[in-house]
């Protein structure tokens, strides 16, 4: 004798809706030579996207060409103390009163030459305190080559907040932290956390902008007006 | 008559098989299929023996050359539509493409800008042959406008069943026509040139209108 | 007629009478098109990459249940609540139940169509939250109680004297014609609404399956801020958002940047994998995903137009269509604009109340020509037409199409007809434009080209015997 009729979970009822659809099969993209070849990627996007070139010093010229072109401001730095000194004119220029940061060894040691009150992340903050900072410096993932971006995590800069509230961004990065594209970037991040991902990942190209209004372009929508990106060796 | 014209010119032997009616887009672009297939199992009996066949049309050279293999995909006659579709060609697409002529020994003095249909251009690729011509064409004067590859708002039932979107669209394509300060608007679709008269007549402008196989005809 | 094409009618001929409405749109999009070009001229090969995009996601839309599956066990695995919602009355409720188990006071929204889509805000309202739209182009329209004009650009359509009016009206602020002042007291607004905001609601661009993650792009910060800062988090993701692998990301950001508005990519590309992890100082502690159907199978069972759910909402069909641009976002009367609109409403809330949408189009192709992957917009726009036909016509309608196929397969009634026409054209130029005139859509507007004296037959004919 049948029991009761299972009712099913909605996660059964649109699979079965799924499977039920894709009896039919749908025509390949039309183009596409071989028809019912197997998985499509055989070739990589990069073929087709724009040029990066091999090496290293010429990512970096096409990174700092793409982020100034995005408006945010690079400088390649010599160390620590050259890299405190920029962020002393631009304190005193902003008149900073205070910085949010989290630990790390390049935040530490600019934090120390800088010398502003601060508010670190590390343990979780208030939120008040955070939003009222005039800078946040953080470190980051990767420098995208070929974008212009910088790549952010939660353990990289500081959490999610911290990259984003504050209205002027400074990045800390180093040399060998330049990649030359999105993939390689997105591969790293895969080798460097295996199952372990950070719970936010963000590629940040140039200082918060909308063209809401009239198309015309405003920098500072909601994110920070103001991006720095500093190169150490 | 142009295009017959412009052909025995270059040398060649036109016929024209008196039967032939409609291909059947109206029917097709509202949908009713079966209708279409009836008319286009018609004319693909009438042109079965045709070398060539030569359209005036981008949008009846879409019919026949996308649109029937479509129409009967799956069914007996398709193998029949991929032939007629593979012998058929829009009028410069021919000269250019199939004959290798580009200068067809016209003379046209005046200002004048072309005016892409869009079923030339984007279901049979055609882009470049007419302007080839053109350029040929002595003292002819070629301007192109901001807006050249914009639809004109004709669409066939389109034009008729929403008149005020149809006649905003031929409004736009008349003032890009009008910032070249052309006299004369070219195209290789006479529904095109049926609409942007249309138009300009309403607003008392006098550019003229005319077929890409008219102005090539002229000696 | 249905009601929506009734409305559909009026609407768009408000519109396209509208000079000054014409005049803007061409003038917002000018520069767009301008910067488009642009960086697609950058990529080594655009139509290449369209090629990779449109294979990308025919392989996911077309393993769909495979890719959702892996999806949500890697969300599940790492602490998301993943809910699979078969309609938008369970999202509804489901996010509104969200909300009340958490005793949440006030809610702040990043922008999304998805929840456009299924009339979320006015669900939550009616449940008694307060929700703001963090996104300054929704925000406005939010604020004018009005749907967006545009899937990507919510106000394009208003000047900045009127957002500054209605800022000046709701918020008290001084009136400004400065883009920027503006942009900077929505800033102010927001900025508080995030810090307060319990719960905080988004849209998904795309939802990776290989490493259960939803990727959000935008321009502002708002997204990033309305998912890092509230105690809870509730991603809406409609299940054709599916990519295969994280990878995919290297080639559909730009796509998706360059095609919808003109950029080489966003500022923001956020990927979230998870509430906030063990070690991490902040974010939501509670990370839900809405699994979104509402009808999106019954597209996917139309394997003729399956590839209407690779759309990646980017919004560069509505931007070259001469329709859009003539009747505007809001004739359409309903959440997704302009062909990808007119595509997929139809089956999405109804064929014969929507396929007005589908007739609406003169079938140009500029559409089709720009999607980064390689929709058959404008065919899918034939399907339905004919779709629509199959389930319903109107008899008078059919009798004449019959006739019309009748007379085209007998010449000689074709001669005969076309011989009429000429001897009625000088009677119906007398009542030309007049509501006589059997011609009048085309007259009111138009003028009608006299039939030729002889036509193409009878010179052809008259050649032949000399």
């Amino acid at each position: 004798m049948g029991g009761a009729k299972e009712i099913m979970t909605n996660r059964e009822i649109i699979l079965g809706r799924i499977r039920e659809a894709l009896k039919i099969a749908a025509p390949h993209p039309a183009f596409h030579d071989e028809p019912g070849e197997a998985s499509p990627l055989a070739v990589s996007p990069e073929k087709w996207l724009p040029p990066v070139a091999q090496s290293l010093d010429q990512q970096i010229e096409l990174f700092q060409k793409n982020a100034e072109d995005l408006r945010a401001e690079f400088r390649a730095c010599a160390n620590v103390s050259e890299v405190a000194q920029h962020l002393k004119t631009l304190a005193s220029a902003g008149g900073w009163k205070k910085i949010g940061r989290h630990s790390g060894e390049l935040t530490d040691a600019v934090a120390r030459e800088l010398g502003l009150p601060e508010v670190l992340t590390d343990n979780g903050y208030a939120v008040n305190d955070l939003e009222s900072c005039d800078a946040a410096l953080t470190g980051c993932e990767a420098l995208v080559a070929q974008t212009g971006s910088v790549m952010v995590s939660a353990p990289s800069a500081g959490g999610r907040a911290l990259s984003v509230l504050p209205p002027h961004h400074i990045v800390l990065a180093r040399r060998n932290q330049v990649v030359p594209d999105l993939s390689v970037a997105l591969q790293r991040v895969q080798e460097k956390y295996q199952d372990k991902f950070p719970s936010m990942l963000s590629f940040i190209s140039g200082p918060s902008r909308t063209g809401d209004i009239e198309r015309i372009l405003v920098l500072g929508a909601h994110g920070p007006k103001k991006l720095t990106i500093l190169l150490l060796p | 008559m142009s295009i017959v014209k412009v052909l025995e010119r270059l040398g060649h032997t036109v016929d024209y098989p008196e039967a032939q009616t409609c291909c059947g887009q109206p029917a097709f672009n509202s949908g009713y299929w079966d209708e279409a297939r009836s008319m286009a199992e018609r004319q693909m009996s009438i042109f079965r023996d045709a070398e060539n066949v030569v359209i005036a049309s981008g949008s009846c050279g879409a019919m026949v050359k996308v649109f029937y293999p479509e129409l009967f995909h799956g069914l007996p006659q398709e193998a029949e539509a991929k032939t007629l579709a593979a012998k058929t060609f829009e009028f410069s697409e021919f000269l250019v493409n199939k004959l290798g002529v580009v200068d067809v020994g016209a003379t046209f003095p005046g200002k004048a800008t072309f005016h892409d249909g869009c079923h030339g251009l984007r279901e049979l690729g055609v882009k470049k042959p007419p302007r080839q011509l053109l350029e040929k064409v002595k003292g002819l004067e070629l301007a192109e406008m901001k807006e050249a590859e914009t639809c004109c708002g004709f669409g066939g039932i389109f034009a008729v069943k929403f008149p005020m979107i149809s006649t905003a669209m031929g409004e736009v394509k008349c003032a890009s026509i009008a910032e070249t300060g052309a006299d004369f608007v070219i195209s290789n679709d006479s529904s095109c040139l049926m609409q942007i008269r249309g138009v300009l007549d309403k607003q008392g402008k006098a550019v003229k209108t005319l077929h890409l196989a008219e102005v090539l005809a002229q000696t | 007629m249905s009601v929506q094409s009734k409305e559909f009618n009026e609407s768009a001929t408000r519109y396209t009478a509208d000079l000054t409405h014409r005049g803007w749109i061409q003038k917002a999009l000018a520069g767009y098109y301008v910067k488009r070009d642009e960086f697609r001229n950058r990529y080594q090969s655009w139509p290449e990459a369209r090629k990779v995009a449109a294979e990308v996601k025919w392989e996911a839309v077309n393993h769909l249940d495979r890719y959702l599956e892996e999806f949500a066990s890697k969300l599940e695995a790492r602490g998301t609540k993943v809910f699979w919602a078969p309609s938008a009355k369970e999202a509804r409720e489901y996010i509104v139940d969200v909300a009340r188990q958490n005793k949440v006071r006030s809610i702040i929204k990043s922008k999304s169509m998805t929840a456009e889509e299924i009339h979320l805000n006015d669900a939550l309202e009616e449940a008694g939250f307060e929700v703001v739209e963090s996104d300054l182009g929704e925000y406005i329209v939010q604020l004018r109680q009005e749907p967006p004009y545009h899937l990507v650009f919510p106000a394009m359509h208003l000047t900045r004297k009127q957002i500054s009016d209605l800022f000046h009206d709701k918020l008290g602020s001084e009136p400004t014609n400065n883009p920027e002042d503006l942009t900077m007291i929505a800033r102010a607004v927001m900025r508080k609404k995030y810090c307060e905001a319990d719960m905080g609601i988004s849209g998904t661009n795309f939802a990776i399956a290989e490493t259960g993650m939803i990727s959000i792009t935008e321009n502002e910060g708002n997204a990033r801020l309305t998912t890092s800062l509230p105690k809870i988090h509730v991603a809406i993701v409609g299940i054709e958002k599916i990519l295969p692998k994280l990878s995919d990301l290297a080639l559909f950001l730009p796509m998706l940047a360059t095609a919808g508005a003109g950029q080489p990519i966003t500022c923001y590309n956020t990927l979230y994998g998870g509430p906030r992890q063990p070690g991490e100082p902040d974010g939501p502690q509670e990370f839900h995903v809405v699994l979104l159907d509402n009808r999106r199978t019954e597209l996917l069972a139309d394997a003729e137009q399956r590839d209407a759910l690779h759309c990646i909402r980017c919004g560069a069909c509505l931007n070259v269509c001469p329709i859009f641009k003539n009747v505007g976002g809001h004739s359409y009367g309903t959440t997704y604009q302009g062909p990808i609109g007119s595509v997929i409403t139809p089956h999405l809330r109804g064929l014969q109340e929507w396929k007005h949408l589908s007739s609406a189009s003169s079938l140009c192709g500029a559409c089709t020509e720009v999607c980064p992957v390689k929709i058959n917009l404008h065919h899918h726009l034939l399907h339905n037409r004919r779709n629509a036909i199959h389930e319903h016509f109107s008899p008078f309608e059919k009798i004449f199409q019959q006739g019309m196929t009748f007379m085209m397969r007998h010449p000689g009634l074709y001669k005969f007809a076309a011989q009429m026409g000429r001897l009625a054209q000088p009677l119906q130029r007398l009542v030309s434009g007049t509501v006589l005139d059997p011609l009048r859509p085309w007259t009111k507007t138009r003028s009608f080209p006299s039939l030729a004296k002889k036509s193409f037959r009878q010179q052809w004919a008259e050649r032949k015997k000399s």
